[in-house]
Order: structure tokens, then sequence, then C-alpha cells
């Protein structure tokens, strides 16, 4: 896979969908007769990657509204791993 | 949770995440492994449109998320994308668990609109003649354009083959054809002997080689397609040392509704004596999950006999299924007999013992999954 660079615009694919479950009070993420339950920050990272934000401005929101710096790193090995899993790919 | 013992959790199991509807045992196939009951034919009033429509607000407010709509064949129900529909918004995962049959144009459109998320087509085999033997139709072509309709209208696909001793040696030939239909998923199912399945188990069991290679090959596949097809090999209970964690506990996250209201832990549990299953005509699914004799019967370890009730694995398996523990040990709350634990293991491994052998006579004849047939059970009861 290519090197995850600031200027990407992540994308949740089209099979999964990201769903706030109240019984569970979880962000769940599901998909074919499966689901996956979200902690807290991955499921802000997932809730921006709508195939039109750049990872940078992505990183930049999520610092602000957290009132956080230096997420870029912690973004990335989530992204990485998220991709691996099928879950993410970038826009074009 | 699962594998807590106090008093306190075991009242309160958490919600039950996946619903199964098995919206009627009307089926146009007549496949020789089906898991529905020997008996479906004495099922005969299904739920009307607004019962189902009560079941899934009432599952979902108890926190239900994936839905499967499954069968029999549930296109047989012309109401199915108006179920969809209410159940797509009440912010339910929407699965079709079809053998592809009835599914033409017209319908898959309605269901899209409706809100289905996923479909998933069921193959006997890669070739006409296997597949068309096992589900005693002509319905191979058929499934192929299927298929096909299926990915033209944006849906995730997944192919779902039930392998046993008559297809497994496809298996390459199976992915490829899953490769071509462009499937997200693959579901490579080696066949659970119940039901139909468990009748004509000398038939269907696969031999230890066959298996071994099966799962080689599909390691290959995997290896050079990386992650364009995601697949499942679901190996077979009988080959195992240690029984599967059935339904992840029983009571714990799924429900099962059978076409005639009647309320399960799993699919194949109507069988299991001494239980009073309750009908979601008479109460409602809360009642069901949280207060039912027959759902918490077998939650928790209270139940356990030796060697499970000292086990350190009872916490991951849950000491198997229950239903499997019945059909080959009499009783529901022994240890599944596919653990080598089991004092009555004998009873597995004498079949997979049976199943080594290359050339079998087999006295029985296969047995088609037929009303016919299924009538003839029902009178026997």
């Amino acid at each position: 896979m290519a090197e995850i660079t600031p200027q990407m615009q992540p994308a949740l694919r089209s099979v999964y969908r990201l769903q706030w479950e109240d019984a569970q009070q979880a962000w769940v993420l599901l998909y074919p007769e499966g689901m996956v339950r979200l902690n807290g920050p991955a499921a802000e990272i997932l809730k921006r990657c709508d195939g039109r934000t750049q990872l940078s401005t992505l990183v930049d929101d999520l610092e602000r509204t957290f009132g956080a710096t230096g997420l870029h790193n912690d973004v990335h090995e989530f992204l990485t791993e998220a991709v691996s899993r099928g879950w993410i790919e970038f826009a074009e | 949770m699962a594998g807590s013992n106090s008093p306190s959790e075991r009242s309160r199991p958490g919600p039950p995440l996946w619903l199964l509807a098995e919206l009627t045992y009307r089926c146009p196939l007549h496949c020789a492994y089906c898991s529905n009951p020997l008996d479906f034919a004495k099922v005969e009033e299904e739920l009307s449109t607004e019962e189902w429509k009560r079941v899934f607000r009432e599952a979902r407010m108890l926190g239900a998320v994936q839905l499967g709509f499954s069968g029999g064949e549930p296109m047989m129900r012309d109401d199915l994308a108006a179920l969809v529909a209410e159940a797509h918004g009440l912010g339910f995962y929407c699965n079709l668990i079809t053998s592809g049959v009835g599914l033409n144009e017209v319908r898959i459109k309605e269901l899209k609109d409706a809100g289905l998320d996923h479909i998933q087509v069921s193959f006997q085999d890669s070739t006409k003649e296997v597949n068309d033997f096992l589900s005693s139709t002509r319905t191979f072509e058929l499934k192929l354009k299927v298929a096909r309709l299926v990915k033209s209208h944006g849906y995730p696909m997944v192919l779902n083959v039930v392998l046993s001793r008559l297809n497994i040696d496809h298996i390459d030939k199976i992915i490829d054809m899953a490769v071509a239909l462009d499937a997200d998923f693959l579901e490579l199912a080696n066949t659970q002997y119940y039901g139909w399945a468990y009748l004509n188990r000398d038939h269907l069991l696969p031999s230890r080689a066959q298996i071994e290679h099966a799962e080689r090959v599909t390691n290959a596949y995997r290896a050079k397609l990386g992650g364009r097809l995601k697949m499942f090999f679901v190996v077979p209970d009988y080959y195992s040392d240690r029984p599967k964690a059935c339904m992840n506990g029983w009571g714990s996250v799924f429900l099962n509704i059978a076409p005639d209201g009647l309320a399960l832990p799993c699919q194949a549990a109507r069988m299991l004596p001494g239980l009073q299953f309750p009908n979601v005509r008479e109460k409602t699914i809360e009642e069901i999950w949280h207060d039912s004799p027959a759902f918490s019967a077998y939650r928790g370890e209270d139940w356990m006999r030796e060697p499970c009730r000292s086990c350190p694995e009872r916490t991951k398996d849950f000491g198997g299924c229950r239903c499997q523990a019945y059909m080959l040990t009499g009783n529901a709350a022994n240890a599944d007999p596919v653990c080598e634990l089991s004092p009555h293991h004998r009873r597995v491994s004498e079949a997979v013992e049976r199943a080594q052998t290359v050339q079998r006579a087999v006295t029985q004849p296969l047995v088609f999954r037929e009303r016919a047939a299924s009538v003839n059970f029902v009178r026997a009861e």
C-alpha cells in the first residue's frame, strides 16, 4: 500500500456504516453480518473520514475540538490499521 | 456477560445484538444439508407483516442492530420490501440471506429503495452439476445471473458456499467463481450437522485429507488475492479437539425468531426437549430475552456438568453446542462431544473415522429437504 500523506482524503468504504448505538453507549462499525465496537478516539477519526477532508485538516479539527496537540502520529497509525482492515479507502 | 457466574449479571444479559428473522420455511430449493428442522412442514401460520414489524421494533429497543432476513427462502415473502423498510427506519443493518431464487431486477431495486444493506447469495458449488444436485433444482445459471444483478445494484455481496464431501474438492474453482463475480466476502462454511445435514451426515462429512487440502488452497489464494476478497473458512467442528463457542453462549447475543413466532437461542434449539420456548405472539421481546426460563436455561455456568464445570476453557467455548450435545449424547447439559475431554467423544470420532474411507457404502440414501419428506417426519413424531 502507498504511504498515507497529509493531502490524502480518507473515506469510509461503502460496505461499512458508522452508527451510534444507545444500548451499547458506543459508536459501532456495521458491515455484512458483523459489527465492531469502537473506542472514542477511533470513532472521532472515522466520523471525519468523509472522502472530502484532507488528513491534515482532519488532524487540525481533532486537535481544535479536543484541545490537544501532536495527534498526527496517532491518527496516521490508526488509519494505517483501518486501511489494512479494509475500513478506509482514499479518494483520488 | 459470557462466563460470569454472578447472579446480578446473569439476570441482566447484554442485548440480543443479532436478530435472525426466519420469515418462512418455504423454499424452492431442497438442499441436503439444510439446517431447518426436519419437521418444518408442521409449521403453518407464518407471522404477519404487522407481527414482524412489532418484533423488529421491540428487538431494536433492546439494542438489536444486525438483522438477518432468512428462511427458508425469504424472497417467498411478498412483504419483504415492507419489512426491510421498517427495519431500516429503525436503524438496523439489514442483511438478506437468500438462494437468489425470486430475486429479479424489480425486487432488487425495490429492496435497495427500502434500505437493504447487503445480500448474501448461496451457491451449492462452482459447477452446475453439483450445485443442481445438492439443491435438487436447476438453479445454477439463475444464481450466476442474480449474483451479477446484486453487484450491478451496488450492494456488498457475500457468497456463501456450504462445504461437504461432495463439493469441497472444488475449492479452487469456488474461489475463482467468487472472484469472477466480484464478491466482497466469501464464506466457505463447512457443513454443521443439524437438521437435514445430520440425517445425511455419512454422505456429507469430508475426510481429513479433503479438509486439509481445502485449507491449504484457501490460504494460498489468500496470499495471492490480498485484500481483494475476504474469505472466511469455517472449520468443521467434528475435526476440532475443542467445541465451537456456539452462538457466543446461549442467550448471549443471538435471537432467532422462527416463521411461526417461536423465539429460539439458535436455529436448531426447537428440537431440545423440556424447554418451553416463548412465542412473540404471546410475549414481548423484552420478556422473552430477560424473563423466559428457556432463554436462561443454559446462560452462565450453573447448568454445566463435568468436564465443563471445572474446565478453564469454559469461559471461552461455553461448553460448545447444546443441540449437538443433545443429538449425540441425549442430554443438552453434557459437554459438546466434539471436545476430546467429553466422555461421549467417541460419538464424534466414530463418524470421523467412517469418513476417512475413500469409497464407502452408505446404505441410507441422501434425503433432500422436501415437503413430502418433512411430512413423514411430522407423522413419525
